[in-house]
């Protein structure tokens, strides 16, 4: 057994209220300089929708993430002779999404607001392009461009999780007095088996051992963009203006102190949970490699019980902390996504072992339901409860965004909701029944303490209750980078404002 | 005049080479990158790029093996068969660089977002590339055949300054373009350190094809980077 630890983010999709605070503050720390306006290593999309970049979740197009031939594991960008076609390919990567497949970033000429003549006509602040400068025509795509227009035929039928519906599903799905959508917010998922490392020449790209941080070594990537490439879920960033890419830094510098990651933080809906798992390294390739339909269970397995004394013990022979084995046994990712299993991963398949969780949202069921039967049915009953597997479309749909396709998995986890909710209500209310409420948790393998945890966590959760980190205390340590702390103050890490010879300043 | 050119400059220009390029990696190795532009603009790019990488890294290729192997190359042109082939060969590279580097001018002059991002390094390494291919296509077009001259002229001057013995004889006869050539050639080397040219000195991807594919780094363990995950 090979013991690692790793920080793990959750996400509670039927509280997300697609406000994007989490993608402003995390613009605001990171990413508001030149070459990174474009990008939101923290972003939010409406589900049904194209994504950013557009259509993101169709590797046919990006071929990002892994595939298994032959028993063996390939990036898929490798398709033919393997490795050398990486090489071969480094002038120029046919899978590499252009800032088209984003957005041109802009801003507007307020300046004319104020400078404009006296005229007949309100002035107007025309856009103007960031990258040339130049005004522009149009805007033609924008973050969250199709921002809750799930639904919209335009926007909702170009996302990749509508297949396997069938037509008449799909025209359901959109169908405008049906209509349901949710918000998916996503950041790096700091894979256990990361594409975008794996793809990497320069070796710039990195896991940091001690806590599972996926980083850019930024003196080392020579801008030949592989991990844009290759990432499935497209969160390394190309730096058009600095010649490196960058991604999600899942804030180590405020995790390493024990504060949770700006967009966790800031999140008003109180959707996140940051966490600490342990998790055995020997297995990944062994998950990695495991068929769709079992997938989700694998990756459940290889994440160990940190209440397991053989575990701690193996923990602290690998040398990680006592803190960090505190924060493990208190972990919400860990309760979240293996003790009560409703949480899961963001596109399994993609087989990069990804290592946020998502806990799968009721109301597009719920609001179905409700449409389904006239608009005044009350879908919190046990009737409904013994009937939700007939919710087909939205549970496909989640599913293959959410479970590699295996539809048990998020039913369950839809179950367990549902059973904690009846569970709570007749608590509250009374006017379920105890020993229906009772049976209905029981059926989904959940304890009256369970539950009694799951409502505490994902609805009156503190601050110290959603976040569990253990300081990292860097400070005692050799570092890959020389420099102190007090020789980094004030400085993000990227861009260091110096001048070339002639022409650009970085 | 040649001994200026070709017998003090070469060591200037190697010189501010080596020196740039231990100033640049170690002061300022942030902006050692290959500035890739193909995130703004990727359709001229394809026709730029490929051929522009695969013809020249192909030509300076064959002028590295000359150096070192002259008397293999003055050997296999013994056969005038052989001689053709390889000309052409040569011949045909330098046309595809040509061709690439023509693409990826006229891409850097029409094409609004690449054109905001063009350095004065940028335009300046695009001329001296363009002085140098034209050069050598027209070298090899017009005085037959380049590869022996080279191999009996160039390559042994080149040792006598890598030699510390500069002999300008070898090159003082040839004509204005070949000089030119040669000259142009120095610069370029000189250059390589300031500009994005400095993309493949650094030549860190040939790790890449024996490396496994994970790279976990450690603050407490060493050593520091360790591979895990060894499949194929
Ligand atoms: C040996 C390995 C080499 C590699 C891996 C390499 C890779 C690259 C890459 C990735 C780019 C960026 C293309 C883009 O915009 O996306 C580039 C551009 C460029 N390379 Fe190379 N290169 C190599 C050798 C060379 C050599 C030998 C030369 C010249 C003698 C050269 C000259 C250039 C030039 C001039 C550009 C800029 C093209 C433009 O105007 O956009 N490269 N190279
Ligand atoms: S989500 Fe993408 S960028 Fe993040 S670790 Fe996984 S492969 Fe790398
Ligand atoms: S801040 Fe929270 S609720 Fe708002 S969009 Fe982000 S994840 Fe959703």
């Amino acid at each position: 057994m090979d013991i690692r630890a790793q920080l793990s983010m959750s996400f509670h999709m039927d509280k997300c209220i697609g406000c994007h605070t989490c993608s402003v503050s995390c613009k605001n720390v990171w990413t508001s300089r030149r070459g990174a306006e474009y990008m939101w290593w923290n972003n939010v999309e409406t589900k049904p929708g194209a994504g950013y970049p557009l259509t993101w979740e169709d590797q046919e197009r990006y071929r990002g993430g892994w595939e298994v031939s032959g028993g063996s594991l390939r990036l898929k960008l490798l398709k033919g002779p393997g490795k050398i076609r990486t090489l071969a390919n480094i002038f120029f990567q046919p899978n590499l999404p252009t800032v088209d497949d984003y957005y041109e970033p802009f801003t507007y000429d307020y300046q004319n607001l104020f400078n404009a003549p006296a005229g007949d006509d309100q002035p107007v602040a025309r856009p103007k392009s960031l990258i040339t400068g130049e005004f522009m025509e149009k805007i033609v795509l924008g973050p969250n461009w199709d921002d809750d227009m799930g639904g919209s035929p335009l926007y909702a039928s170009n996302d990749p999780n509508l297949k396997g519906l069938s037509e008449s599903q799909k025209e359901m799905l959109t169908k405008f007095h049906k209509l349901f959508f949710f918000y998916l917010p996503r950041i790096c998922n700091h894979c256990l088996n990361p594409a975008c490392v794996a793809s990497c020449p320069s070796g710039a790209i990195y896991k940091r051992g001690e806590d599972g941080i996926v980083l850019i070594d930024q003196d080392t990537c020579r801008a030949w963009r592989f991990c844009v490439s290759a990432c499935p879920y497209k969160k390394p960033y190309y730096n058009w203006a600095n010649g490196k890419s960058e991604k999600c830094i899942f804030c180590y510098p405020r995790t390493e102190t024990g504060q949770p990651n700006a967009c966790a933080h800031a999140c008003t809906g109180r959707i996140r949970f940051v966490g600490a798992l342990f998790y055995d390294a020997d297995r990944i390739e062994d998950v990695a490699k495991t068929p769709d339909d079992r997938l989700v269970e694998a990756m459940r397995e290889i994440v160990l019980d940190p209440n397991d004394q053989r575990v701690v013990e193996e923990a602290r022979k690998a040398g990680i902390d006592e803190n960090w084995i505190r924060a493990a046994q208190q972990s919400p990712a860990y309760n979240l996504f293996k003790k009560w299993r409703i949480a899961m991963p963001n596109h399994p398949e993609f087989r990069t072992v990804p290592m946020n969780f998502y806990i799968p949202p009721l109301s597009p069921i719920l609001h179905n339901a409700k449409a389904e039967n006239g608009g005044t049915f009350d879908p919190e009953s046990t009737e409904f409860f013994n009937e939700i597997d007939k919710m087909r479309i939205p549970i496909r749909f989640l599913a293959n965004m959410l479970s590699a396709g295996n539809e048990q998995v998020v039913l369950e986890s839809l179950k367990k909701q549902m059973a904690v909710r009846i569970y709570i209500r007749q608590k509250r209310v009374g006017d379920i029944g105890d020993s229906k409420a009772k049976s209905v948790l029981s059926s989904v393998g959940l304890t009256p303490q369970d539950a009694e945890d799951i409502y505490r966590l994902t609805s009156l959760g503190t601050f110290q209750e959603r976040f569990v980190i253990p300081e990292t205390h860097r400070e005692h340590m050799t570092t890959v980078d020389p420099r102190t702390m007090y020789e980094k103050r004030g400085s993000v890490g990227f861009g260091q404002k110096k001048k070339e010879f002639l022409g650009r300043t970085w | 005049m040649d001994k200026v050119l070709f017998g003090a400059m070469p060591y200037v220009l190697i010189f501010t080479a080596i020196v740039g390029a231990i100033w640049r990696y170690r002061g300022n190795k942030y902006t050692w990158s290959s500035q890739s532009s193909q995130f703004l603009e990727n359709k001229t790019l394809f026709f730029g790029s490929f051929p522009w990488h695969y013809g020249i890294i192909t030509i300076l290729l064959g002028h590295i093996f000359g150096i070192f192997f002259p008397s293999a190359i003055l050997a296999w042109n013994g056969v005038p068969v052989r001689l053709y082939i390889l000309e052409l060969t040569a011949l045909s590279f330098g046309f595809l660089a040509l061709f690439g580097l023509l693409a990826l001018i006229y891409r850097r002059l029409t094409n609004s977002r690449v054109k905001a991002l063009t350095s004065s390094w940028d335009v300046l390494i695009l001329i001296v590339l363009l002085i140098q291919v034209v050069t050598g296509v027209l070298n090899a077009t017009m005085y037959r055949w380049g590869s022996n001259w080279y191999a009996g002229a160039a390559v042994p001057w080149i040792w006598s300054i890598l030699k510390l013995n500069p002999n300008v004889d070898y090159v003082a006869s040839l004509p204005l373009i070949t000089k030119v050539h040669i000259f142009n050639a120095l610069i370029f080397i000189g250059f390589i350190p300031f500009s994005r040219l400095a993309h493949f000195v650094v030549l860190n991807p040939y790790k890449y094809l024996v490396r496994p594919y994970q790279v976990v780094r450690w603050y407490k363990r060493t050593p520091q980077t360790e591979n895990i995950v060894q499949y194929k």
